[in-house]
């Protein structure tokens, strides 16, 4: 059965559904949505019964022809890495669309169609094993993502979305060049086009060609992270996108930067991925995205832009851990990229709870909420701390982890990344003293509701699999162990390319 | 019954009593709550005793129970381990747990409003500090340790702001949360280190490598390095220079959280921590020595600011910052199972005397200070003579806990091998210093005239059973609780010594230090004296100055007192460097940095690819459009004089149709 094919266009029947109800028929489509987005998830719970955590490469393979005569392949697979993160794509698709139920009442059929649209993007992304299928992918995750900011969104949506765009546009544009290196090197030296990964893998280049391809690859995926100094996208496209962007974008959409540094990155271009230079240099750009995200989150008036920079302080750690280039580096890395996607996308979603209700997200203008919304106070004091990284929640494997990575591969980046912990609580405590705590200092929070049904079937997910992570992580190590173990010793030099090549697994 | 293999549950039924409280808390009434939560901890503390019990029959002395893998990586279960040291501290934690929990029933019986005021909620979170406090003492490695150390940093955050619409609430609990998170920084990098060098975060794999480690005396190498990072961890959680700025504004929270949590418990963990880990401290003397150092400055500094505060919690709160002082320096000269011996006598009589300043505020409708107090001992007697049975023993009265403990300490100071005189020295000034201000504490609050308004003399009342108990059974456990560790000058036998033999087994590594060579009978007597004579001038100063003058004529400290009175002014100075420089400082430049410079470089890129474009386009407009439209405009000027016959009109084209067939008819006509 073509499962992963199957999981990759569930989403595009629903983008077809949607299409097909008549516009006027706000309440169907919303239903329709739910239930295919809802669709999306159970089919990718498969996976969890199939997937072989023991099997050292691809799964579930599917191979065709496309374009025979360019050696474009459609060829999609998973390892333990793209596993987790369609499990969190699926479920945070799915969450997307539940929490979309009343805060979106414009154009309601568009809006869903391009939920879909990208949803099935993003699930390509993770799933593509072939570098021209990928980038197809990766440039279809633009569009929707632009509309949805750019119709949908706040007051400065235009310009939020054009320069989200843009900017992302212009990574990879530089990511093709590197992607066309790599072909035409094939070529040289093979006789053939072909874009597959796995092949890919078994050039040798020059390091002086490795660099230039990575530096290339690397403002693709930098920017897409982000990484400081190409985040500035992030808080606009954050602040302005709708609650389920936001929340896709966070939880999803970020984690493709992160996924191409470890997918391509690291095991097409090894020696540039090891050479002292470069890592020194991503190590150290990580670092300050943490602590600079941290300190500039700490002192935004906005509740949102907050939670956005905030991002950047994590998705620093993320690639701190990738850059460490060891075992729980890396391990630490994807469960945080996850973590991320469920704190986070919490945190986002707990803002979209208060937007929908007062439609302002000055900070000041709350105050004592905790009084007036006791649920929605404990639910925002979960998310910041699985956020914080407190210990049985999942924040804390992936941080600590990475932190183990990172002070193996240096004491000095272990020492600068540890003050991260005490920033990342900082800005969240305070946040939350501000907007919970104290007496309720303005008069239209009054009466405000407390969480609906419907919103605690949105957290509640989230909740549980913060807890699971926190509690019991080891089936998320076991899963890593087989690829993490890979790509490092495909970094360190210690496999050869071929033995890691595609075997297929019958099902 | 089995207690041994059941020791997964005793921190189970508080979590269990937590979760119950999360979910169906609002909904059940006052004494089904006050009956369900101090039950768990009882229950727990009943299985403690079985375990306890059960333990001192096994040959080994230790017992391990493992649930399940946590972090595979650094072969760290979710595993709990009962070995002497930490049955001590289930036995504490349970047992006073669980009598702070009768006492807050009563304590907490008059919140009002809505959902009963957040009886429900301070139950729950109570529950669940002893939850995590339990995880951190059964922990079987250094991970899960943490786990317990950040979960009781969230209770005593989440408890320290109960009351949350007080802003100083909020800010303490605030306070309390980030400063400890900098000493878990630093316990961070300490278990790093110690991975490092043992590849295990077991404490028997890790104490298993150590002890084929040498003893780090060639300067400080990586073990002294591991060993000052967990001690930096082990300063925020106990409080200790330069992290205990958060103690004191911790008693915003309740008066039994603060027994419990800032007394008694959590804030002994760095000493307990220590004691784990004494066999890397060991091989790290120069550590050792800043222990001992770091104890004995917080010791004194610490009784310094409780000499001048008014707030009756906060002399309490200064004064267990100095003891915790005390418990580092034993645990810095070597001499660890003094450390625990201490953490488990001062934890009854802190206890109490909290738990008494909790009623003597009850009884004075709130009142937390001691110039509006006084005159209390007759109208409230058991809260007194509990309170003083207290005073006199963390003054150190021989016959109660506290002579025994801090005694044992001093004399460990000076006696040790690695101990000091200076150590010593600061130690007993410490004591007279402890003397003086819990005595001024007693007199201003109990004695003299009363000082309080007359609305709230007229409610002065003596509290409910439910309080006077707990403090009663504590007030015994002060008077009691030492004589299981009387110094071997003065009796010895296996019950009088049993505590330091009961440790025994946890503190062997093979190093055995050689204290008793050095055991100087007639020294000790003479030092023991020493001690009593301090702590008797102490008692006597504060009776001179505070019972028998009038408060115009006690003397005013001069200019030492507003440097006390403010606490040395390091509150004011970390605002200044820390969270005013640092954080809002660094925060605001690099929040205008990210929008001046780096997103002013992507906007600058857009404006110059717009500038660009604008000028592209009027190049287009007029150069390239201007040729296209030029070689049209020639193209039309060239094709003027065709035009005429151009003209669109089918007629027109017809009759020339017809006209040229006339003219090639004509032609072949005509040839």
């Amino acid at each position: 059965m073509p499962i992963l094919s199957i999981i990759l266009f569930t989403p595009l029947l629903g983008f077809l559904g949607v299409l097909l109800i008549p516009g006027s028929k706000k309440r169907v489509i919303k239903i329709w949505a739910n239930l295919a987005a809802f669709a999306g998830f159970l089919v990718s719970l498969r996976l969890t019964e199939w997937f072989d955590k023991s099997h050292p490469g691809f799964q579930f393979v599917e191979r065709a022809s496309w374009i025979p005569s360019l050696g474009v392949q459609y060829l999609l697979g998973i390892d333990g890495i793209s596993f987790l993160l369609i499990m969190l794509t699926t479920l945070i698709g799915f969450i997307a669309v539940l929490c979309s139920w009343s805060a979106i009442d414009e154009r309601v059929k568009e809006y869903y169609a391009m939920l879909f649209l990208l949803q099935c993007g993003m699930l390509g992304v993770f799933m593509a094993l072939d570098f021209f299928l990928f980038y197809l992918f990766w440039e279809v995750v633009l569009v929707p993502m632009y509309f949805l900011i750019g119709i949908w969104g706040g007051p400065r949506k235009l310009y939020a979305a054009l320069k989200f765009f843009l900017y992302t546009m212009a990574g990879s544009v530089l990511m093709l060049l590197g992607i066309f290196t790599l072909y035409f090197q094939y070529f040289h030296q093979f006789g053939r086009y072909t874009f597959e990964i796995s092949e890919l893998m078994r050039l040798t280049l020059p390091l002086g060609i490795e660099r230039w391809v990575f530096w290339a690859f690397f403002i693709g995926f930098a920017i897409k992270v982000p990484m400081f100094p190409f985040h500035t996208w992030l808080p606009d496209a954050h602040t302005e996108a709708p609650t389920a962007g936001s929340v896709i974008l966070a939880a999803v959409l970020l984690k493709m930067g992160t996924y191409g540094f470890i997918r391509f990155s690291l095991p097409l271009l090894p020696q540039a991925s090891i050479d002292h230079t470069i890592v020194t240099i991503l190590a150290v750009l990580s670092l300050i995205g943490i602590l600079y995200g941290a300190l500039v989150s700490l002192m935004q008036q906005d509740w949102k832009k907050l939670v956005a920079y905030s991002s950047v302080s994590h998705l620093g750690f993320c690639t701190l851990g990738i850059f460490s280039l060891n075992h729980a580096g890396l391990a630490g890395s994807v469960i945080q990229q996850v973590n991320h996607g469920i704190s986070t996308g919490m945190l986002f979603l707990i803002v979209g709870v208060i937007y929908e209700r007062r439609h302002t997200r000055e900070i000041s203008e709350y105050g004592g909420l905790a009084h007036i919304m006791p649920q929605f106070a404990f639910v925002f004091a979960f998310a910041m701390l699985s956020s914080a990284g407190l210990p049985l929640l999942n924040g804390f494997v992936g941080e600590f982890t990475i932190l183990q990575g990172a002070f193996a591969a240096s004491k000095v980046w272990g020492a600068f990344a540890v003050l991260g912990i005490i920033f990342g609580a900082a800005y969240l405590l305070w946040l939350y003293q501000r907007t919970m705590l104290g007496e309720v200092t303005n008069e239209k929070n009054r009466g405000l509701r407390d969480l609906t049904p419907r919103e605690w079937a949105v957290f509640l997910p989230l909740m549980a699999w913060a807890v699971w992570i926190g509690v019991y992580p080891k089936p998320y190590f076991d899963i890593l162990d087989k690829p993490v173990t890979q790509i490092v010793e495909r970094v360190h030099g210690k496999t050869q390319p071929v033995e890691a090549s595609l075997t297929e697994v019958a099902r | 019954m089995n207690f041994l293999e059941l020791i997964w549950l005793i921190p189970l039924i508080p979590l269990l009593g937590a979760v119950l409280m999360a979910l169906f808390g609002a909904r059940l009434s006052k004494p089904l709550i006050g009956l369900l939560c101090p039950g768990a901890v009882g229950l727990s503390f009943v299985l403690s005793l079985g375990a306890v019990v059960q333990l001192a029959g096994l040959p080994e002395r230790h017992h391990e129970v493992r649930l399940f893998e946590w972090l595979p990586w650094a072969k760290a279960d979710f595993g709990f381990w009962l070995d002497p040291l930490s049955s001590v501290m289930i036995l504490v934690v349970t047992g006073i747990g669980f009598l702070i929990h009768v006492y807050a029933t009563g304590y907490m019986a008059h919140e009002h409003g809505p959902r009963h005021g957040g009886f429900y909620r301070f139950f729950g979170y109570l529950n669940l500090f002893v939850f995590f406090m339990l995880v951190l003492v059964l922990a079987n490695n250094y991970a899960l340790l943490f786990v317990g150390w950040e979960g009781v940093g969230l209770c005593s955050y989440l408890l320290i702001g109960f009351y949350y619409h007080k802003k100083s609430a909020g800010d303490a609990g605030k306070k309390a949360f980030i400063v400890n998170r900098i000493g878990d920084a630093g316990f961070i990098l300490g278990m790093f280190l110690l991975f490092q060098v043992c590849g295990s975060l077991r404490f028997t794999d890790v104490n298993e490598a150590l002890a084929h480690q040498a003893v780090e005396t060639a300067g400080f190498g990586i073990l002294s390095a591991a060993a000052l990072l967990l001690f930096t961890g082990a300063t925020g959680k106990s409080a200790q220079v330069p992290l205990f700025v958060w103690l004191p504004d911790a008693m915003e929270g309740p008066t039994p959280v603060s027994a419990l949590i800032h007394a008694a418990t959590m804030v002994t963990a760095g000493v307990y921590m220590l004691a784990r880990a004494s066999a890397l401290f060991r091989l790290t003397p120069e550590t050792s020595a800043i222990v001992a150092g770091v104890g004995a400055f917080t010791a004194i500094l610490a009784a310094s600011i409780g000499l001048v505060q008014n707030d009756i919690k906060r002399v309490l709160a200064y004064s267990t910052v100095s003891q915790l002082g005390f418990m580092f320096m034993a645990a810095g000269v070597g001499a660890y199972w003094v450390a625990v011996f201490h953490l488990y006598t001062h934890a009854f009589f802190k206890a109490l005397l909290f738990l008494g300043a909790g009623s003597v505020i009850h009884a004075v409708s709130g009142e937390q200070d001691m110039r509006r107090m006084g005159g209390l001992k007759d109208k409230i007697p058991v809260t007194f003579r509990t309170m003083l049975i207290g005073s006199l023993a963390i003054a150190g009265i021989p016959g109660l806990a506290g002579f025994f403990s801090k005694d044992e300490i001093l004399w460990q100071a000076w006696s040790s091998p690695i101990g000091s005189k200076l150590v010593w020295a600061v130690g007993i000034i410490t004591a007279l210093m402890t003397a003086f201000y819990m005595f001024r504490l007693m007199f201003m609050t109990f004695y003299g005239e009363p000082r309080m308004d007359e609305h709230v003399r007229r409610h002065i009342h003596e509290s409910p059973p439910a309080m006077t108990i707990p403090l009663m059974v504590l007030a015994a456990g002060s008077i009691v609780a030492g004589w299981t560790g009387v110094p071997k000058a003065l009796l010895s036998g296996g019950f009088f010594q049993g505590f330091e033999h009961w440790l025994a087994p946890v503190f062997e590594h093979g190093h055995e230090a050689a204290a008793e060579a050095h055991h100087n009978v007639a020294t000790e007597y003479l030092l023991m004296a020493l001690s009593v004579m301090v702590a008797l001038t102490g008692i006597y100063i504060a009776r001179r100055i505070y019972l028998q003058r009038k408060e115009s004529e006690r003397p005013t400290g001069g200019a030492i007192y507003p440097v006390l009175l403010n606490k040395w002014y390091v509150d004011e100075l970390y605002d200044f460097l820390f969270v005013n420089g640092l954080s809002k400082g660094g925060g605001t430049l690099m929040s205008r940095f990210d929008q001046r410079i780096v997103d002013g470089g992507v906007n600058g890129a857009g404006w110059m690819t717009r500038t660009f474009s604008r000028v592209t386009m009027f190049w287009d407009q007029w150069v390239v459009d201007g040729l296209v439209n030029l070689s049209a405009y020639v193209v039309k000027s060239l094709s003027y004089p065709v035009r005429f016959v151009q003209s669109g009109f089918l007629h027109s084209y017809a009759l020339m149709f017809v006209f040229g067939l006339l003219v090639i008819i004509g032609y072949y006509w005509t040839r």
